[in-house]
């Protein structure tokens, strides 16, 4: 390892003299390559055109036969799971696979676990079995930060969603998935739909939308499901469905979970799919080569209609797919910040 | 013991003194201000020249930890940092664990202060038993044992009935009701200001209206039964002007504010701060302007430390898994002064906002210089230029945003009931 690009320890952030780091340089090295992975935020599009790219040469190669590279050889990654998750973290775990690194799965049961003090001190357990990377799931928004933060110089922290503030690698996938078909996004409207104010998805996936001068972002909720001056993340705010999705070239739904109904959040289900599901009829708003997305699971009757989950507009599995490309992109890159 | 303190300029927001000469002290009073009484033959004479003396401050909001959490900071370590800090008197909210809800609380803690460093420890008996919100405390029993008022802290109470029964039963002794304003429903699990800052960090925000209508509950019922209510603690611009409105309508209430909310925001919170995890919450820079203008007209006529030292683990994790409060003792009079730096207000209103201010509020005899009052004052080096450092710190919590902030002027010692209790040591202030 070259000496010149070993990264200062993190400083504790009580020593700093005020205004403290800057705003999400915590993620990228001095020369603004991907050190590690923590949110789309502050990113640029140069950056994520670049790992848009990469995804694709690593996607190429994984429609064949033998779909392995030894980019990572010798390098363990550690798949640390503190939110229960399948089908993400099979992803990071196929794509840890494929550039031939070693993969550890843990997962640590939150409910049975303390908070802070036994975060750190697994972390500190794993540092000491030498490890490169860590692939974080956690409910607490803010946890990866917290992790890149106190983690030892020379590894590198892959946020797989924290709490309610991101989720970047799904959000790369995305913007994978609609390039693949759209090409560019300058023209293209894209609305998402259902429960913004709990949706790490749909926030880092604005971001992403945004960095890359899509032509209009829209969200479509009920006010109960829209987080405070949402408006000001870059988007247009729509309550009405049929409104939101006129003319639109990509439709995103997102879950909706059961326990919104006990909390006062909508009143049914019922409601819900009456007003806000996506439905063949109303498909027939958007743009007639619309795409419709998900990032999984979807709840079938409760946010859309089994026929358009299944039907000729949906990529919803092809989303599944192009996440292991993306993750292999993101995995190589911090690799090598850390390596030139 | 006899003291003159010459040549000093002598400064007592309370009448508005201000004037170079002499304070005057005889035994743990003070004799006279300005002019030397004729007769007066003191034992020790200090040189004041180029100094200011005030009186000590007094914090409406300090915790201790003690009795129940001594690994975060004890009686003994607090009150050596309020004394560094020129503050004399601190007053206790009832959260100790166990609560103060028995005279046996207020004992175990004025008899662990007697054996600290001097700084006067008052305490807040809790409002109902075992801060649970439900069942009355025994007030009138606390008020023997010597609480200064009656609090629930931040515990929510079971309904506004109760609210309603406390504030009648405390006005049957005259007691002071000390109420923070956060209704803890749409307080929820949030953990900061709700805005587009807690949208974009994903954190579960706390509205304003969880401290509007929480004072507008507790408005409607102190008109109701005219009880003397101060709240702690404003955090918004809305919340301050409420206030205001009552006031002027003559109600029985009084505000306070923490220094901090003066000056940080919820942009403070920058990438998950924990240091600026407080509750109530930092807010937009609105409310901050509208805490500072209702400071500055007098509608809130107090400025508190609200200290809470911690202990590293408890500010080491996820933001939301963070346990709130700043360690505020020893920023308390640099942050307060440093308003009169920005222009808010001048001299004689900032000191009176952490002085005669507060004391008034509780009704204690400090906060002041006039003859007969208790000689409880800060001998101050405006000159000084200070940086806040941990290495200079006498609170056991290190929890502060403020580590790397510079300050002009600087506390040179701290006297109490005619003693110092604190005083730099000469290679520090060099």
């Amino acid at each position: 390892m070259n000496e010149t690009s070993t990264p200062s320890a993190p400083p504790m952030a009580s020593r700093l003299p005020q205004p403290g780091p800057l705003p999400h340089r915590l993620q990228l090295t001095d020369d603004g390559q991907l050190r590690h992975m923590l949110t789309i935020e502050g990113l640029n599009r140069e950056l994520l055109t670049e790992i848009l790219d990469t995804a694709e040469s690593f996607a190429n190669m994984n429609e064949k036969a033998v779909k392995k590279v030894p980019l990572l050889r010798g390098k363990t990654i550690v798949n640390l799971f503190f939110e229960a998750s399948t089908r993400t973290r099979t992803t990071f775990e196929l794509a840890a696979k494929r550039l031939s690194a070693d993969v550890l799965n843990i997962n640590i049961d939150t409910s049975s676990a303390t908070k802070g003090e036994s975060l750190l001190d697994t972390l500190r357990n794993l540092e000491a079995m030498h490890v490169d990377m860590f692939v974080v799931r956690h409910a607490e928004s803010g946890a990866a930060h917290f992790i890149a933060r106190h983690v030892a110089p020379g590894i590198s922290v892959l946020n797989a969603g924290d709490g309610r503030h991101a989720h970047p690698t799904q959000a790369l996938l995305d913007m994978f998935t609609i390039r693949r078909h759209k090409g560019d996004f300058t023209r293209l409207k894209v609305a998402i739909v259902g429960d913004i104010l709990h949706s790490r998805v749909a926030r880092s996936q604005i971001h992403a939308l945004n960095i890359l001068q899509t032509g209009e972002v829209r969200v479509i909720a009920p006010c109960s499901l829209l987080p405070a001056d949402v408006d000001q993340l870059g988007v247009h705010v729509y309550n009405d469905l049929d409104a939101g999705l006129k003319d639109v070239d990509v439709i995103i739904m997102l879950r909706l979970q059961r326990e919104r109904m006990e909390h006062a959040h909508l009143p049914s289900e019922h409601e819900y799919y009456q007003l806000f599901g996506l439905t063949s009829r109303r498909l027939q708003l958007a743009h007639p080569t619309c795409l419709v997305m998900h990032p999984g699971p979807a709840n079938r009757g409760v946010e859309i209609e089994s026929a358009v989950a299944d039907g000729p507009h949906s990529v919803i599995l092809e989303q599944v797919t192009y996440g292991i490309s993306v993750r292999m992109a993101v995995m190589s890159m911090v690799m090598g910040a850390h390596q030139s | 013991m006899s003291v003159l303190i010459e040549n000093v300029r002598v400064i007592d927001p309370a009448d508005r003194f201000d004037a170079i000469g002499a304070l005057c002290v005889q035994g743990s009073e003070i004799l006279a201000r300005g002019a030397i009484p004729d007769g007066f033959e003191p034992r020790r004479r200090i040189d004041g020249t180029g100094l200011w003396v005030f009186p000590g401050l007094v914090d409406l909001a300090a915790r201790m930890r003690e009795p129940g959490e001594e690994h975060k900071a004890t009686i003994a370590s607090e009150t050596l940092a309020a004394a560094r800090g020129g503050i004399c008197s601190v007053v206790v909210p009832p959260d100790t664990d166990p609560p103060i809800d028995s005279p046996a609380e207020i004992e175990l803690i004025t008899g662990r202060a007697r054996q600290a460093c001097g700084v006067r420890v008052y305490v807040l008996g809790a409002l109902t038993h075992q801060l649970q919100g439900q069942q009355l405390a025994e007030m009138a029993a606390l008020l023997r044992a010597g609480a200064r008022g009656v609090s629930n802290a931040q515990h929510p109470l079971a309904s506004l009935l109760v609210l309603r029964r406390a504030m009648e039963y405390a006005t049957t002794f005259g007691l002071t009701i000390v109420l923070s304003a956060q209704d803890a429903s749409l307080t929820g699990s949030g953990c900061m200001h709700e805005g587009p800052v807690s949208t974009r960090l994903g954190l579960s925000g706390i509205p304003e209206a969880a401290e509007t209508a929480a004072l507008g509950a507790i408005l409607a019922l102190v008109e109701q039964t005219g009880a003397r209510v101060h709240v702690a603690r404003l955090s918004s611009r809305r919340g301050a002007e409420m206030i205001a409105k009552a006031r002027a309508e003559g109600l029985p209430v009084s505000a306070d504010v923490a220094a901090h909310q003066l000056f940080l925001t919820e942009v403070d919170v920058a990438e998950y701060d924990p240091h600026c995890h407080v509750i109530p919450p930092l807010r937009t820079q609105r409310d901050r302007d509208g805490l500072r203008a209702a400071l500055a007209r007098g509608e809130i006529s107090a400025i508190c430390s609200d200290h809470q030292p911690h202990e590293p683990d408890s500010k080491l994790g996820p933001f939301s898994g963070t346990q709130p409060g700043i360690s505020a003792l020893e920023t308390l009079l640099p942050l307060t002064l440093r308003l009169v730096e920005d222009g808010l207000l001048g001299l004689h209103e900032a000191l009176a906002r952490v002085t005669a201010g507060p004391a008034d509020i509780l009704g204690l005899d400090q906060g002041r210089l006039a003859p007969g009052a208790p000689a409880d004052f800060v001998l101050y080096d405006p000159h000084a230029i200070e940086e806040v450092r941990p290495d200079d710190w006498l609170s056991a919590g290190h929890n502060t945003p403020f580590f790397g902030w510079t300050f002009a002027g600087q506390v040179r010692a701290t006297w109490i009931a005619g003693r110092p209790v604190w005083t730099r040591s000469s290679e520090d202030s060099a």
